[in-house]
This record gives C-alpha cells, structure tokens and sequence, in this order.
C-alpha cells in the first residue's frame, strides 16, 4: 500500500526546506526516452507494451538505476494508489487512467524520483526537489539516465538526438519546471504580465491545481517548451538563472509592495483563511487549497507562528481526494469527504496555530 | 542456430566485453527485444510493401504524396492527426515536412546538440576514426609513402575494418 511506504509529507523527503522556498515549492525535472527497437506506443501491440512492461520491471527495479525504485503495475494496482499517485504527479493524469499494460517505477523512501513507464513515450524519468533545486534535480536524473542506459539502447540519432514520440519533445527531452506561489502578483493584478512574459520566453504556464485555466491557490507550474537545438546546460542556466530569479524577484516585490500599502488588507486576508481553516465544518478540496495559499502567504510575510511552509504543502495535498482517503483509512464518497476534509485540517493546523 | 532462451532460429548476435571477458549473446528477435538489443523493426519486404501501398495514396497535398514510414506504416496525414508519430523511422521518413514544424516549435533548433548515449557516441567516434584512418591510408598511397600506408592498414585491421573490402569501397 502506498501510505506505508511513501513519505507522508509527500515534499520528497528534503529536511532542509529548498531555496526561494518562499515563492517556489517544487523544483522537478523530466526525460522523456524511447527503447530502441520498438515502435513508439501509438504503434506499438500490446505484446510490445508488454515487453516493454516486463523489461522495466525486472531490469530497473530495486536498486539498479536508483535507489530503492518500487514498481507498480498500474493495470492492477487500485484506484486509491492510483490517485494518491496523481495528486503527488509522482504519475500522470493519463498514466493513472487506461487498460493497457503500463506502470511505474516509484522511490520507495523519499517519492521525489519516479520512471513511468508506457506513458507517451516508453520511458518518462523524473526527479523532483524542493524549493528552487532544478540544477540538483538534474544532476541526479543525468545520473539515472546513465544508468538506464547502459542496460537499454534509447532511440536515438544525432540528428534530431533522443527520440520521442510526440516532436515537441525531441532533442534533449528535457522538461525542467518549477512550482511557483505567486499570490503577491495576483493581488496586485499583475499575474497576467507574468503569464505573457513568460509565453514570451517559450515557457508554457499552468495553474498547478484545478483543472481549468484559473490557478487555484495562486499555485503555477512554469517550464520549458524548447528541447531541440539547445544543450541541457543552455536549458538549465535560461530557466534557473535568468527567468526564475526574476519572477521570484518579481512575486516578492509585489509583496512588498503590498505591505507598504495594504498591510490590513493582506493581514484580514491571512487570518481570515486561517479562522475559515479552523472552524469549517464542511470543505471542499479547492477551497482548502485557496485558504492555505493565503496561509503561505501569511507565513512568508511572518505573519504566523507555528506553522511552516512544509505544513501547509502537506495539507494542501492531505486536502485532495486520494490522500484524504488514505489519511483517515476508508474509502469516502464525495460527500463524506467534505466533513472529513474539514475535520483533517482543524486538527492538523489547531495542533500547529496552538503550539505555536 | 538456434536461440539461447527459446527454440527460434537466432537472428541477433551481440558481442560484448564485460570485465575483459567476451560475452557473446545469440538470440531470437524476440528475445533480444526483451534484453533491451536494438533489432530492426520490420524485415525489407515489409518495408517496400508498405511505400508501395502509400505511393498509392493519392496526389494532393505535398504531405499526402509522402510515402508512409516504412518501419511503422504511419503516414504523415496520421502523424498530423493525431500529432504522435509511431516509431523512430518516422523522424527520417517525414524529415522534410518535419523540418518547418520542428523549428517552430523549437525557436528555430533544427539539430541536436546535447547529450548523447554513450553507445552510441561510441559508435560515432569509431566511425569518425575509421574514416580518418581510411582518408590517411588513401592520401599516402596517392603520396606513394607506402611504408606509412602500410601503418593505416595495420590500424585499420585493428580497429576490425576489411581493408581490402574498404579500398574496394572507396573506388
Ligand atoms: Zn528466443
Ligand atoms: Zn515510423
């Protein structure tokens, strides 16, 4: 079962909190790769997925490529591991789902190293750090990837370098992407200048949680859309040393800015997120996130006693359907959720509000 | 000969050096899948059989004049479709119309420049010596310096290469 071997806090593990770890939660870094001699999953028979199942399984799992890397079949493993899994996007929304043979290799200790194997492409490698660590993060996948690779030959040509199925991927296959709190820009409107800005530079911007364009929790998942024609290093130094050290620059001034002019504002803000979080009886998951993002932004502003950054990132993601489910050890229709959300996170931030 | 894990005609041999001892591995295409050895997707006669039956597609379009892959049958329109493509051949069977959508969706990059497997930078390297070592065999016999030709043919036969077959080659 997955809550037994996993982390609970699901922030991969990291004592130390990360750097910028005031505007940035999660710094993650993808490889997308392909196994030589098949065709890519679109076309490939489901003997082939098999193969290719059985292949990872039994060559990468353990310590082989990384250490302690557990695998789970995702064509048997139950519904609840499966979202728990999502809601930690140690898989994918379009992994989770389907009958096809596929799974996924996941760090037993730590859950911020994950394979997944037949997503889009065959092999998908990830590594995950906290704060702003996309350079770590990339150290270590490097490491992986030489690992994999000399128990399996990747579709590659010099040409166009590592194959992928889908052709924005190809080249490098590298997606590095880093998980931002921008509260301060939403505040001050300034979230739209951030977005354009950033298309200007290539980097595709999501809202990390909700499913439509609106980011809950002022949470945004930014990250490269060039693979091809850029090295690693080119690709790591555009988006760790220039463009995020200016949104994070950016977010921060416009907290400042906040504090200078509506410090009452900001404050009601906070500690009525908090005061909601405390007595609600009934709760729903976006709501949660919405309140805790306000609570973050309390706790950077140190505004707040007692409770950190690594709480609030635990119950934003106790407050998704999955790890509600696996938090309070029985499966929960929709409705009881809201109760037993509410509960979870009175008791959780109480504790925290009341030692601090 | 036979497969060393099944009862099929071996059609993959590897040989590899571990720890300076020879390994040689005799498979089945099926099993060499199954240990990760890269094995030709789909036999000659498959692949003419499929560019024929695309070549048949239709005039039109640039696009659906282009023959399908012949190591997956996909065509372009398919590609276009559903915005995959089904294996690595394709990269090379629809480079041209590839060419434009790649440098869009890549700020103008057009060719790798990062990293590489080391199998197969390996590879690239010792075909990058050979063909050094072959332009040096060629250059001192045109020089008549027979001694120092008979140098790059020593290294040739070192590094595995015919010479005899790689002269034959080069006329
Ligand atoms: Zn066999
Ligand atoms: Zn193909």
């Amino acid at each position: 079962m997955i809550g037994g071997s996993l982390d609970p806090s699901g922030r991969g593990g990291d004592p130390a909190r990360g750097r910028d770890g005031d505007v940035v939660l999660t710094s993650r870094v993808r490889l997308a790769r392909n196994i030589a001699g098949f065709s890519f999953l679109t076309r490939a028979s489901r003997d082939d997925r098999r193969r290719i199942v059985s292949l990872a399984s039994a060559r990468f799992a353990g310590d082989a490529v990384s250490p302690g890397l557990r695998w789970v079949d995702l064509a048997e493993a139950d519904t609840l591991e499966r979202h728990a899994l999502v809601e930690r996007r140690l898989i994918s929304r379009q992994l989770a789902a389907g009958d096809e043979p596929r799974g996924a290799l996941i760090a037993e200790d730590d859950g911020r190293t994950s394979i997944m194997v037949n997503e889009e492409d065959h092999l998908r490698l990830q590594v995950m750090r906290a704060g702003l660590d996309v350079r770590g993060a990339w150290d270590e996948i490097d490491r992986i990837d030489d690992r994999v690779e000399s128990i399996v030959e990747y579709a590659f040509c010099p040409k166009f370098g590592y194959l992928t199925a889908c052709p924005t991927n190809v080249g490098t296959g590298l997606r590095v992407s880093a998980m931002l709190h921008m509260p301060g820009l939403k505040l001050i409107n300034e979230i739209d200048k951030v977005r354009r800005a950033a298309k200007a530079m290539n980097l595709a911007v999501r809202g990390y949680y909700g499913e439509g364009s609106e980011a809950v929790g002022d949470i945004y998942q930014l990250s490269n859309q060039t693979t091809l024609g850029r090295t690693e290093e080119e690709i790591l130094a555009a988006f760790t040393d220039d463009i995020l050290p200016k949104i994070i620059e950016y977010e921060r001034h416009a907290r400042r800015r906040l504090l200078e002019s509506r410090r009452s504002v900001v404050e009601d803000l906070v500690h009525r997120a908090i005061g909601t979080l405390l007595h609600a009886r009934l709760m729903n998951a976006d709501e949660a996130v919405k309140l805790l993002s306000h609570v973050r932004l309390g706790v950077a502003l140190g505004m707040v006693s007692g409770v950190g950054f690594d709480l609030i990132e635990e119950l934003m993601l106790h407050a998704q359907p999955g790890h509600l489910q696996l938090a309070v050890g029985a499966e929960l229709n929709q409705a009881q959720r809201r109760p037993a959300r509410a509960s979870l996170l009175r008791e959780r931030l109480g504790a925290a509000v009341s030692a601090g | 000969m036979k497969c060393e894990r099944c009862d099929n005609e071996a059609t993959v041999h590897e040989v590899t050096i571990l720890k300076g001892q020879k390994v040689e591995k005799h498979l089945c295409e099926s099993c060499a899948r199954d240990d990760g050895i890269a094995v030709q997707g789909v036999s000659p006669a498959l692949q003419s059989l499929t560019g024929a039956l695309a070549s048949v597609s239709g005039p039109g379009e640039p696009e659906a004049k282009a023959p399908a892959c012949g190591g997956c049958g996909l065509t372009y329109k398919e590609f276009r479709h559903h915005g995959l493509l089904g294996c690595p051949d394709c990269y090379h069977a629809f480079e041209a119309l590839l060419r434009p959508m790649l440098e869009r969706a890549h700020e103008g990059g057009a060719e790798h420049v990062g990293k590489a497997p080391k199998r197969s930078a390996g590879a690239l390297e010792r075909q990058r010596e050979i063909a050094l070592l072959r332009k040096g065999l060629a250059e001192a016999l045109a020089a008549e310096q027979y001694e120092r030709a008979a140098e790059f043919r020593d290294r040739l036969r070192d590094a595995g290469v015919d010479v005899a077959a790689a002269r034959e080659a080069q006329r």
